[in-house]
C-alpha cells in the first residue's frame, strides 16, 4: 500500500463480504421456499426474502465498487485521497441506511414501511431491485455525491489515468441513472421504459465500465505489462461496451408496450454485447501470458482470470441465448432469465469486487503483497467450489427453463404455470443442493483470511 | 518511421485501436443489413412499393459526396507524407465541408420523410431505412468530429511526413463511414 488513506477501502471490504454472506443465507431461504412453499411463512414471506436477496446483492457489490475505488484512486491518482474522514462518514451512513432498509424489509409488511417513510409524498417504492423506501434512495444519492466528490478532487487534483478516468466515468454514470430511480410515470409502459434505464444502463453499461477499470488496474500490478497496453485494450473494450449496450436496452423493450421496432434495435444491438466481454477474456489471459514478473498473489489472478471467464460465459452467452426477439417471445421471465442472471452477476461484478479484494487485502491488513500460502490455498478453494456451484445453478436453471419454457408456452398443450412448476421442482432441489455448497464455498472464502501458514501453526 | 515501415510491410495503416473500432462498427452494420436482407425476403412486395417513395436523387448525390470527401481525405494523407502540413489541413477542411453536406442533403430527406408522416413504426422497411440511415447520420457526424480534431493538430504542427499516425486514424475513419454509405445506397435505395 502506497498511501495510507487507501486503508479506507478495509471497512468497505469488510462490510461488502458480510452482506455477502446475508444475500447467500437469503438465497437459500427462497431456494428452500421454491420447494417446499410454507418454509418460514409468514415470518419471512418468499416475496420478502427474494427482495433481501437481490438489495443486498446490490448494496454489497456497490460497497465493493466504492471500496475498490478508494483503494485504487489514490494508487492511481499519486496523491493520498481527499478526504478519508467523509470515505469513513459515509461508510457509516451508507451501513446503517442499508441496515435499516432490510429491517425495515423484514419487520413490517411492505405497505406499511412504504406508509411510514412517506412513500405517497414522493412514490418511488414497489419496483423490482428498487424497492427501497423514498428516504433510502435519498440516502443513496447523498452517500453516491459524496463518493464522487471525494474520488473526483483526488483523480482532479493528481495524476489523471485512463484508468481513474474511465472508473470515475462508470461510477458517475452509475450515480445519474440512479436518478430515474425517483422517477415513477403513471403510464406503465413508461415506467417500465426508465426503471431499465437503471437496472440495464447500470449492468450492461457503466457498471462494465468500472469492472474494465479494476480488472485493467490489478492486471497491472499483477502482471507487470506495459501501461500503454493495458490502457489501449480498456479503450476499445469500453467502447464496444458502450456501442452494444446502450442502444441493447432494447433487449428489454419486446414485449412491454414499446413500438416494434425495439425488438430489430434491441436483437441486433445485443447480439453482440458477448463481444465486449470477450475481448475482456482474451485481454486478460493475453496480460498474464505476457507477464513480466511472476506475482506472489497468486489467488488474485486466479480470481482476475475466472471473472473473465465467468463474465463472457454468464452475460455473454447466456445473455446471448434469449437476447433474439423471436426466441425472447417464448423465454421471457422464465427460469432462462434467472439462469443467466445468477451467472452473470457472479461472473462479472461478485467476481470483479472478490479479485480486487484478493488484491488489495494482502496490501491492506498484512502490509505485504500476497497473503500466506495456505490462505491462498483456501481462496483457491473457494473460488473452484463457488463457480463450479453457479456452473451448476445455471444449468439447473437452465434446464428448468427449457421444461418450463416448453411446457408452458411452446407445446400444443399449454400447462398452466403452477402446474409447470411442480413437473420441474427437480431441479429447483437441485439448485437449492448447489446453492448449499456455494454457501460452503463461501465459508472456505471466509476462513481464508484467517488462515495462518503452516510455520505459525506449526510454532503455535 | 514507425508509420512507413508499416506501409511497406503491408500493415494497417493508423493506430491498431482503431481497425478495431472500425470492425466493430462494419459488424454491427453488416448484422444490421443481414437482418434487412431476411426481412426483404419475406415481404419483397412491400419493400419494392416502400422502396419507390425514396428519393433516389438525394441519395446519388450524396453517394457522390461522400465519394469526394473520401478523395479529399486520401489527398491530405498524401500530402502529410509529402510533409505539407498546410496542404493536409485544407485538404481535411474540404473533406469536412463534404461530410457537412451530406448531413444537409440527408437531414432534407429526413425533413421530407417525417413531414410525409413516416416513421419508424410505419413499415418494417422504413424502419429499417430510417434506423440504418440514422445511424450511419450519427456515424458521419462522430467521423467529422475525429476530422475536426485532427485538422485541429494537423494546423498546430502535431503532424509531418515521419510521424502521421494520427491523419491515417482518421482516414480509416472516414473511409469506413463512406464505405458503409457504398453498401446502404444500392441495397436501401436501389436494388429491386
Amino acid at each position: 500500500m502506497q498511501y495510507s488513506s487507501q486503508a479506507v477501502a478495509k471497512p468497505y471490504f469488510i462490510a461488502a463480504i458480510g452482506l455477502f454472506i446475508g444475500q447467500i443465507l437469503f438465497g437459500l431461504i427462497i431456494g428452500t421456499q421454491y420447494v417446499i412453499g410454507d418454509f418460514l411463512f409468514p415470518e419471512i414471506p418468499f416475496n420478502v426474502a427474494r427482495m433481501v436477496h437481490t438489495n443486498l446483492l446490490i448494496v454489497w457489490l456497490l460497497f465493493g465498487f466504492m471500496g475498490a475505488a478508494y483503494y485504487l484512486v489514490p494508487e492511481e491518482a499519486e496523491r493520498e485521497l481527499f478526504s478519508p474522514k467523509l470515505a469513513i462518514a459515509m461508510f457509516w451512513i451508507f451501513l446503517v441506511a442499508g441496515a435499516l432498509t432490510i429491517v425495515g424489509y423484514l419487520a413490517v409488511p411492505y405497505a406499511t414501511l412504504a406508509a411510514a417513510t412517506g412513500n405517497d409524498l414522493l412514490p418511488t417504492m414497489g419496483r423490482e431491485f428498487l424497492e427501497q423506501p423514498t428516504i433510502t434512495k435519498i440516502g443513496i444519492v447523498v452517500v453516491a455525491l459524496a463518493f464522487l466528490y471525494n474520488i473526483g478532487m483526488t483523480i482532479i487534483t493528481g495524476r489523471k489515468t485512463v484508468i481513474n478516468i474511465v472508473l470515475l466515468t462508470g461510477l458517475t454514470g452509475l450515480a445519474v441513472f440512479f436518478l430515474f430511480s425517483f422517477y415513477n410515470p403513471i403510464n406503465l409502459v413508461l415506467d417500465k421504459m426508465f426503471w431499465w434505464w437503471v437496472v440495464h444502463l447500470w449492468v450492461e453499461g457503466v457498471w462494465e465500465l468500472i469492472m474494465g477499470a479494476i480488472l485493467a488496474f490489478v492486471l497491472i500490478r499483477l502482471t507487470g505489462v506495459d501501461r500503454e497496453v493495458i490502457e489501449k485494450w480498456l479503450y476499445v473494450i469500453i467502447a464496444m461496451a458502450l456501442i452494444t449496450g446502450i442502444i441493447g436496452t432494447g433487449h428489454h423493450y419486446y414485449w412491454i408496450g414499446t413500438p416494434e421496432y425495439w425488438q430489430w434495435w434491441g436483437s441486433i444491438f445485443s447480439a453482440l454485447e458477448p463481444i465486449p466481454f470477450f475481448m475482456m477474456t482474451v485481454f486478460a489471459f493475453t496480460m498474464v501470458n505476457r507477464r513480466r514478473k511472476e506475482h506472489p498473489n497468486k489467488a488474485a489472478t486466479l480470481w482476475a482470470l475466472g471473472c473473465a471467464v465467468m463474465a463472457f460465459l454468464g452475460a455473454g452467452v447466456w445473455g446471448f441465448l434469449h437476447t433474439l426477439a423471436p426466441v425472447n417471445f417464448y423465454t421471457h421471465g422464465s427460469q432462462i432469465t434467472a439462469a443467466h442472471g445468477h451467472m452473470a452477476f457472479y461472473g462479472a461484478y461478485v467476481l470483479i469486487v472478490i479479485t480486487m479484494i484478493s488484491y488489495a487485502w494482502p496490501h491492506l491488513h498484512h502490509k505485504a503483497p500476497a497473503a500466506n500460502g495456505r490462505a491462498q490455498l483456501f481462496e483457491m478453494w473457494s473460488f473452484w467450489i463457488m463457480t463450479i456451484s453457479i456452473v451448476f445453478i445455471t444449468l439447473f436453471l437452465t434446464g428448468a427453463g427449457i421444461l418450463q419454457v416448453y411446457l408452458q408456452r411452446v407445446s400444443d398443450t399449454p400447462l398452466p404455470f403452477m402446474v409447470v412448476q411442480d413437473k420441474i421442482a427437480l431441479f429447483y432441489w437441485l439448485r437449492l443442493w448447489t446453492g448449499v455448497i456455494f454457501f460452503v464455498g463461501l465459508c472456505l472464502y471466509v476462513y481464508s483470511f484467517f488462515a495462518k501458514d503452516n510455520k505459525s501453526l506449526a510454532s503455535s | 518511421m514507425t508509420t512507413s515501415r508499416k506501409h511497406d510491410a503491408g500493415g494497417l495503416p493508423g493506430d491498431f485501436a482503431i481497425w478495431i473500432f472500425i470492425f466493430a462498427e462494419l459488424l454491427v452494420f453488416g448484422v444490421f443489413f443481414l437482418a434487412y436482407a431476411f426481412s426483404r425476403a419475406n415481404n419483397v412486395e412491400l419493400f419494392n412499393e416502400s422502396q419507390l417513395h425514396l428519393n433516389r436523387i438525394a441519395g446519388a448525390a450524396n453517394t457522390v459526396v461522400l465519394l469526394t470527401s473520401s478523395y479529399f481525405v486520401v489527398r491530405a494523407v498524401a500530402a502529410i507524407r509529402a510533409d505539407n502540413a498546410r496542404r493536409c489541413g485544407h485538404w481535411l477542411l474540404s473533406a469536412i465541408g463534404m461530410g457537412s453536406v451530406f448531413l444537409v442533403i440527408k437531414m432534407f430527406e429526413f425533413g421530407e420523410k417525417f413531414s410525409a408522416g413516416i416513421s419508424l413504426s410505419t413499415n418494417t422497411f422504413f424502419m429499417f431505412y430510417l434506423s440504418l440511415t440514422f445511424f450511419h447520420f450519427m456515424h458521419v457526424i462522430l467521423g467529422i468530429v475525429i476530422l475536426a480534431a485532427v485538422l485541429l493538430k494537423a494546423r498546430s504542427g502535431g503532424y509531418s511526413a515521419a510521424n502521421h499516425t494520427g491523419v491515417e486514424t482518421g482516414a480509416s475513419y472516414w473511409h469506413m463511414v463512406d464505405l458503409v454509405w457504398l453498401i446502404l445506397f444500392p441495397l436501401v435505395y436501389v436494388i429491386h
